[in-house]
């Protein structure tokens, strides 16, 4: 449980974690960790740990779900029972259920659907560890594993949240920022585009507030994106590297 | 999925709207009519009903006492279900409820939750032990588009018509007497949605455009125009610019509402 903190910001406008307002946690991406899945990748940020596997373009069972012009996404974000502190039951929850909705909706519009008709791609996000902006991690790690399975894509989405905490706007909310603070507002940003795919809040912001979340939500977006290419890259240079 | 009348319609929706008309004869941000009516229920500890032009919401409030959650052992407990009825559009099927419907459910549930429209503390009978428990389902009569802003519009309704049995606790024990008191609510959350189409937004979208929208963009505001809820749905996607501007609508839109209906605090 989390605890009442007197303050989240403290004199010298640090953060609990002694990161500045606009700091993101330390993030650490692999691209192409399970050998099984066609595309998969892992990421850290803080605390949370996600796997996300990607598996497809495939045939679609059963077979009246699929669409004559263009593929089905279909994405599972899901909790591990031991992710959080108090053991979740590892069936899906309500809010499980609504962040694979929205995951996939953020995914969707990068995503060419139009060139595999009447296949479906299967994108699994598995939550190891919980601390904080998991939606926004996993869509991020799960752009960078459909990119690592080939698909077409017109953009990598990087998502990141920002939120108000004490009065001021942060980014990158870790969980008891998110629990104590008064707003969350979660990103999905496709930086070639700039486009927002995924928009949520739940707290009290101003329109000034809320404009000014937005703007530095993106900015976190597009710092993100850099280390999603460099992961991808990473990934082609140590393939590189073994065959010479 | 889209039926083939729509795909014939998509077009003609798609160039009204670019030239600022759309099929039903409204302007992009023109609301449809809202009548509402309160305690349609007599079983129920509050009702509504919500008519949204053709869009048909009902609410019933029933009140429980129970156990707090752990983490919040002060406050009383507020759920929000919501229901696709199948006898409300030829689209929805019997069965658990599917992601759509727990999506709506959760909207409507954080506008009312982060306005603080319930005092949730003034529902807690003994800390850590007792509390009333109130279940918000929502059921969709009749679908024709923007189910979010009908249902936030009748689960308030609901709410602001209903009344908790007077008690008191002897020896650990709730003893009802007679007589109710009204819950008062310390805020009107007031959802707006927003359709995507042809990259122009339009408010309150009806059945047909919701068919043919890129995206869906829902903002609710509290009393003060302060933003308290934001979900974007469908697999579209927003510019900045428009995200602003639908803010600012919503604001607008949301005053507006409320002053018609008479529910200011």
């Amino acid at each position: 449980m989390s605890q009442k903190t007197e303050t989240l910001i403290d004199k010298n406008g640090l953060r609990i974690d002694g990161r500045r307002p606009d700091e993101l946690r330390p993030i650490k991406v692999e691209v192409g960790v399970l050998s099984n899945a066609d595309g998969s990748a892992y990421i850290e940020q803080g605390k949370n740990k996600i796997l996300a596997a990607v598996y497809g373009p495939k045939e679609l069972h059963p077979k009246h779900l699929a669409l004559p012009d263009r593929m089905v996404l279909r994405c599972r974000y899901h909790m591990a029972p031991f992710s959080v502190q108090e053991r979740k039951s590892p069936a899906p929850s309500r809010r499980e259920i609504e962040l694979s909705k929205v995951v996939r909706e953020a995914l969707e519009p990068a995503i060419f659907m139009e060139y595999y008709p009447r296949t479906a791609i299967d994108v699994f996000i598995e939550v190891l560890q919980a601390d904080g902006g998991t939606r926004c991690a996993s869509i991020t790690v799960a752009s960078l594993a459909l990119a690592d399975a080939g698909i077409p894509m017109r953009d990598l989405v990087a998502a990141c949240s920002a939120g108000k905490v004490d009065d001021t706007i942060v980014l990158d909310l870790m969980d008891t920022e998110d629990k104590v603070g008064s707003a969350d507002l979660p990103v999905a940003y496709m930086p070639n585009l700039g486009v927002v795919t995924l928009l949520q809040m739940d707290g009290i912001l101003t329109l000034e507030e809320f404009e000014k979340a937005v703007n530095l939500a993106i900015d976190g977006c597009k710092r993100i994106y850099a280390m999603q290419k460099e992961a991808l890259r990473a990934k082609y240079v140590s393939i590189k590297e073994s065959e010479e | 999925m889209m039926s083939i009348v729509v795909r014939v319609k998509q077009k003609q929706i798609a160039q009204l709207i670019s030239k600022g008309k759309r099929l039903d004869g409204r302007d992009l941000y023109e609301y449809r009519d809202i009548k509402i009516e309160q305690g349609i229920i007599e079983k129920a500890e509050g009702s509504a009903k919500v008519l949204l032009g053709k869009t048909e919401v009902m609410v019933g409030v029933k009140i429980e006492v129970g156990q707090p959650f752990l983490d919040t052992p002060n406050d009383g407990v507020l759920t929000v279900n919501a229901e696709l009825v199948p006898l409300a559009s030829p689209t929805f099927e019997p069965g658990p409820p599917d992601e759509n419907s727990i999506e709506l459910a959760r909207v409507v549930d954080r506008g009312i939750r982060e306005s603080k429209a319930v005092d949730l503390p003034k529902l807690c009978i003994e800390p850590g032990k007792k509390v009333f428990v109130l279940f918000v389902d929502i059921y969709v009569l009749n679908h024709d588009g923007n189910l979010i802003d009908a249902s936030a519009l009748a689960a308030l309704a609901a709410l602001k018509n209903t009344k908790i049995f007077n008690y008191e606790v002897q020896d650990g024990e709730i003893k009802i007497k007679p007589g109710y008191t009204p819950l008062q609510l310390q805020a009107h959350p007031i959802a707006i949605t927003f359709a995507k189409i042809n990259d122009k937004l339009v408010v309150d979208p009806w059945l047909e455009e919701e068919q043919v929208m890129d995206a869906r963009l829902t903002i609710t505001t509290d009393d003060q125009g302060r933003i308290c809820a934001v979900q974007k749905g469908g697999s579209g996607f927003f510019t900045t610019k428009q995200i602003m501007e639908a803010a600012q609508i919503a604001v607008e839109k949301a005053k507006e509402i409320r002053k018609k209906l008479g529910w200011v605090t």
